[in-house]
C-alpha cells in the first residue's frame, strides 16, 4: 500500500524527521506511537502535503505511484486520508456541501460521473449513523461551533463517507472522553477491511484497547526505534518511554 | 504656487447643456444654487477628504473627454425582470412608463416628477442638499425625468418593487436618474434597485434617491450593481427615518468600472433602527468606494453596517463609515464592520472608521479586518481531495454568505448568488 523510504523532512532550519522507513500493506493496522516532539504530527502532515514542512530526503510509493510528487488534493484523490490532530472550522460551508464537493472531485479524478444526490444523502444518512454524530450537524458549517467530540466524530464520519485506501489519524483519541472514544474506534473497526489500512498516531495505549493493531512502532527525535506487535505498546504503557530515551541518550554518546 | 482650478465641472456643463431638457420640478433657486456650487467647487479630487480614494475629476479628465450623450433607446427590458416583482424602468436617467409594469396594488401611488403638483414638487430636493456635494448638485443641474413612489399609511406591498436603471449610449454619456421613495405611516416595502449598463459607450451614471421612511414604517431596500466595464456610477442615498421606522438595505457590487456610493441615513427620531450590508468584488482596474453615514440625531436609535470586500487583480476598494451620534441621541446602539480578503498582492483596501461621537451614554463600536484567504482552511479542503480552485470558491462564497443571506427575496438571491460565483 504505502512505503516510505529514509524520510527527512525539516520545517525552516529544524530538522524534523530524520530518516523514516515504514512499509505498510493492505489490511494492517499500525500504531505509531511516541513523546511529544518526536515527530508523529510532522509525519502525519508530510504524508497529506501541508507545504509548510520541506522534504529534503527520501521517497514515498503509495499505491505505485511518488507520493510526494502528488499535490496535496490528488493524494486525496489517490485514497489518502488524514484525519486532523486539529480539525479546522469553515464558517459558512456547510457539512454537506463540503462532502459532496470533496466526494464528486475524487470521482471526477477517477473519471467517474457526480454521485446522484439522492443516493448522496442516503451515504450520508448511513455513515452518519456509523459514527452517532447528529443530522443536524452535517447541516452546520464545517466543525463550526463542535465540540472537540464532535470535531472528531467528524473526521471520521468524512473518512467514511470519502471511503480511502490509506487513513492516517493523527491522535485521533486527544480530548475525547471514554464514549467518544468508543465510537470512533467502532467507526475505524467498521471501516476496516481487506483492501485498506490504518495508521493510528497515539500517545496512549487507552485507543489501541478498541482499536487493536498489527504492528505499533515507536518513535522518537525522528525516527522509528523500535517496532513490534501489539503487546509493545502495553510495555510503553506500562514502563513510559524513559526507557527509549535513555538508550537512545547512550547511543548519541 | 496655487493649484490651477480644474474646470471639470465647466467642460460637463458646457457638453450636457444643449442635450439637456429643462425641467419643471426643479425650482429656479435650487438650480442656481447648484450651478453656482459646481462653478465653485467643481467636481472633486483626491485632494477633497471625502473622495481621496477616489479621484472623479481625474475620471472624467480620464475617461470622459468627450461627452456626446449619443443615448439609446431601449426597447426590451423581459431578460432582467424578476418574475415576483413589479418593473419600473429608468432608462438613461428617464422613467420609462411603457417599458414599466403597471402598478395597480392599493395603496401604490408612482408619479413622474413632471406631473407632481406644487407641494409634492417641494418633496424633491428636502433630504438632498445641493450645497453639500458636487454630485447632488450635478443631478438637481441636469436631473432626468424621475418618479414619486408612494406607499400610503398602512399598506405592506406584498410583492417587491424592482427598479430597473439601465444607461445605454454609444458615445461617452452622463445621465442622472434621480427618485423620490415615500413610506408612509405604518407602511411596508421591499424595494430593488438595479444598476446596468449596456451598449458600447462608457456611461457615468450619477444616482439621486430620496428616501423617506415614516412613522413604524419599514422599507427593504436592495441595491444590486452589475455595470461592467463601460459603467462608471456616482450613487447617492439620502435617507430618512421617523419615529420607530425601520430602513435595512443591503448594496451587491459585483462589477463597474468605477463605483462610488454615497449611503446618507439619518435616523431623525427616536427608536428607530437603520441596517447597511454591502458586499463588493473589484478585479481589473476597478474601484468600489461606500461611504456610508449613520446620522444619530435623537435618542434611543440602533445602527448595524456590515461590508465585505473581495479585491483582485490591481483594483480597489474603500469602506469609510462615519458614525455620527449628536448630543441628544443618548441610548445610541451603533455598530460598524468591515472585513476584506486581498486576493492578488497589487490588490488594495482603505477602510477607515469614522466615529464622531457628541452623547455619553452610547455604545459604539467599529471593527475592521483585512486579510488573505485563509490557507489552514485550504489545506483542509485540499486534504479531503478539493482541488485549489474549488476551495478557493468555497472559502470566497462562505465569506459572501454572511451579507448574500440577508437578501430575503429568493429570486434576487440566486440571481445575485449564481452571478457572485461567476465572478470568482
Amino acid at each position: 500500500m504505502i512505503t516510505i523510504k529514509n524520510l527527512h523532512a525539516s520545517i525552516g532550519d529544524k530538522e524534523i524527521l530524520k530518516g523514516i522507513n515504514l512499509e505498510i500493506k493492505a489490511g494492517e493496522i499500525h500504531a505509531i506511537m511516541g513523546p511529544n516532539g518526536s515527530g508523529k504530527s510532522t509525519l502525519a502532515s508530510v504524508l497529506a502535503g501541508r507545504e509548510d514542512y520541506e522534504v529534503t530526503q527520501g521517497e514515498v510509493i503509495f499505491n505505485g505511484k511518488n507520493l510526494l510528487d502528488l499535490a496535496a488534493e490528488d493524494r486525496a484523490r489517490e485514497g489518502l486520508f488524514l484525519a486532523f490532530q486539529y480539525p479546522v472550522e469553515i464558517p459558512g460551508v456547510s457539512n454537506i456541501n463540503f462532502l459532496k464537493t470533496a466526494l464528486n472531485e475524487i470521482r471526477a479524478y477517477h473519471g467517474q460521473e457526480e454521485m446522484p444526490a439522492k443516493d448522496f444523502l442516503a451515504l450520508v444518512k448511513e455513515k452518519q449513523k456509523l459514527v452517532e454524530l447528529d443530522g443536524k450537524l452535517t447541516n452546520r458549517s464545517v466543525n463550526e461551533g463542535f465540540s472537540g467530540g464532535e470535531k472528531k466524530r467528524n473526521e471520521i464520519f468524512q473518512m467514511a463517507m470519502l471511503n480511502p485506501k490509506l487513513a492516517v489519524l493523527d491522535e485521533t483519541d486527544s480530548g475525547l472522553d471514554i464514549d467518544a472514544l468508543r465510537i470512533v474506534a467502532t467507526g475505524v473497526n467498521a471501516l476496516k477491511s481487506k483492501e485498506n489500512a490504518f495508521v493510528v498516531i497515539t500517545h496512549y495505549q487507552r485507543l489501541l484497547d478498541y482499536i487493536v493493531p498489527d504492528f505499533v512502532h515507536i518513535l522518537y527525535n525522528g525516527q522509528i526505534v523500535r517496532s513490534g506487535g501489539k503487546e509493545l505498546a502495553l510495555e510503553l504503557e506500562a514502563k513510559g518511554y524513559d526507557e527509549i530515551k535513555k538508550q537512545f541518550e547512550s547511543l548519541e554518546k | 504656487m496655487i493649484a490651477e482650478k480644474s474646470n471639470t465641472a465647466q467642460l460637463i456643463i458646457d457638453k450636457i447643456s444643449s442635450s439637456a431638457e429643462k425641467v419643471n420640478f426643479i425650482d429656479n433657486d435650487q438650480l442656481s444654487k447648484a450651478l453656482l456650487y459646481l462653478e465653485n467647487k467643481g467636481i472633486p479630487n483626491n485632494k477633497h477628504e471625502d473622495y481621496k480614494y477616489c479621484n472623479i475629476d481625474g475620471i472624467f479628465k480620464k475617461e470622459f473627454k468627450n461627452i456626446e450623450q449619443k443615448l439609446n433607446s431601449v426597447t426590451d427590458v423581459a431578460q432582467y425582470k424578476l418574475k415576483d416583482a413589479l418593473t419600473l424602468v429608468v432608462v438613461n436617467g428617464n422613467y420609462s412608463e411603457s417599458l414599466s409594469d403597471k402598478l395597480i396594488l392599493n395603496g401604490l401611488h408612482l408619479t413622474a416628477f413632471s406631473n407632481l403638483d406644487k407641494d409634492e414638487k417641494k418633496l424633491i430636493g428636502s433630504l438632498a442638499n445641493v450645497e453639500s456635494d458636487a454630485f447632488i448638485a450635478l443631478n438637481t443641474a441636469f436631473s432626468g425625468t424621475g418618479f414619486h413612489l408612494k406607499i400610503a399609511d398602512n399598506e405592506q406591498l406584498q410583492i417587491p418593487i424592482h427598479i430597473l436603471y439601465v444607461s445605454s449610449a454609444n458615445s461617452e454619456a452622463l445621465v442622472n436618474p434621480r427618485n423620490v421613495i415615500e413610506l408612509g405611516k405604518n407602511a411596508e416595502a421591499t424595494i430593488i434597485e438595479e444598476q446596468i449598463c449596456i451598449g458600447t459607450g462608457k456611461v457615468f451614471t450619477n444616482f439621486l434617491s430620496e428616501k423617506f421612511v415614516g412613522e413604524n414604517a419599514k422599507l427593504t431596500s436592495y441595491t444590486f450593481q452589475n455595470e461592467g466595464k463601460n459603467g462608471f456610477s456616482v450613487n447617492t442615498n439620502q435617507v430618512t427615518i421617523s419615529r420607530y421606522g425601520k430602513y435595512d438595505n443591503t448594496t451587491v457590487t459585483l462589477s463597474g468600472a468605477l463605483v462610488r456610493n454615497n449611503h446618507n441615513v439619518v435616523l431623525g427620531a427616536q427608536n428607530c433602527e437603520a441596517h447597511l450590508n454591502g458586499l463588493f468584488t473589484t478585479k481589473n482596474n476597478q474601484l468600489v468606494d461606500n461611504h456610508t453615514l449613520m446620522d444619530h440625531q435623537m435618542p434611543n436609535c440602533e445602527s448595524n453596517e456590515l461590508y465585505k470586500g473581495i479585491i483582485t487583480d490591481k483594483s480597489t476598494g474603500v469602506f469609510n463609515g462615519k458614525i455620527y451620534v449628536r448630543k441628544d441621541a443618548q441610548k445610541t446602539n451603533a455598530y460598524q464592520s468591515s472585513k476584506n480578503i486581498l486576493l492578488s498582492d497589487d490588490a488594495t483596501i482603505n477602510t477607515k472608521p469614522q466615529l464622531e461621537i457628541y452623547a455619553d451614554d452610547v455604545k459604539c463600536s467599529h471593527g475592521t479586518s483585512t486579510g488573505k484567504i485563509d490557507e489552514v482552511a485550504v489545506f483542509y479542503l485540499n486534504a479531503r481531495g478539493i482541488g485549489r480552485e474549488s476551495a478557493k470558491k468555497l472559502l470566497l462564497n462562505a465569506f459572501a454568505q454572511e451579507v448574500i443571506n440577508k437578501i430575503e427575496v429568493d429570486e434576487l438571491k440566486d440571481k445575485i448568488l449564481n452571478l457572485f460565483e461567476n465572478e470568482l
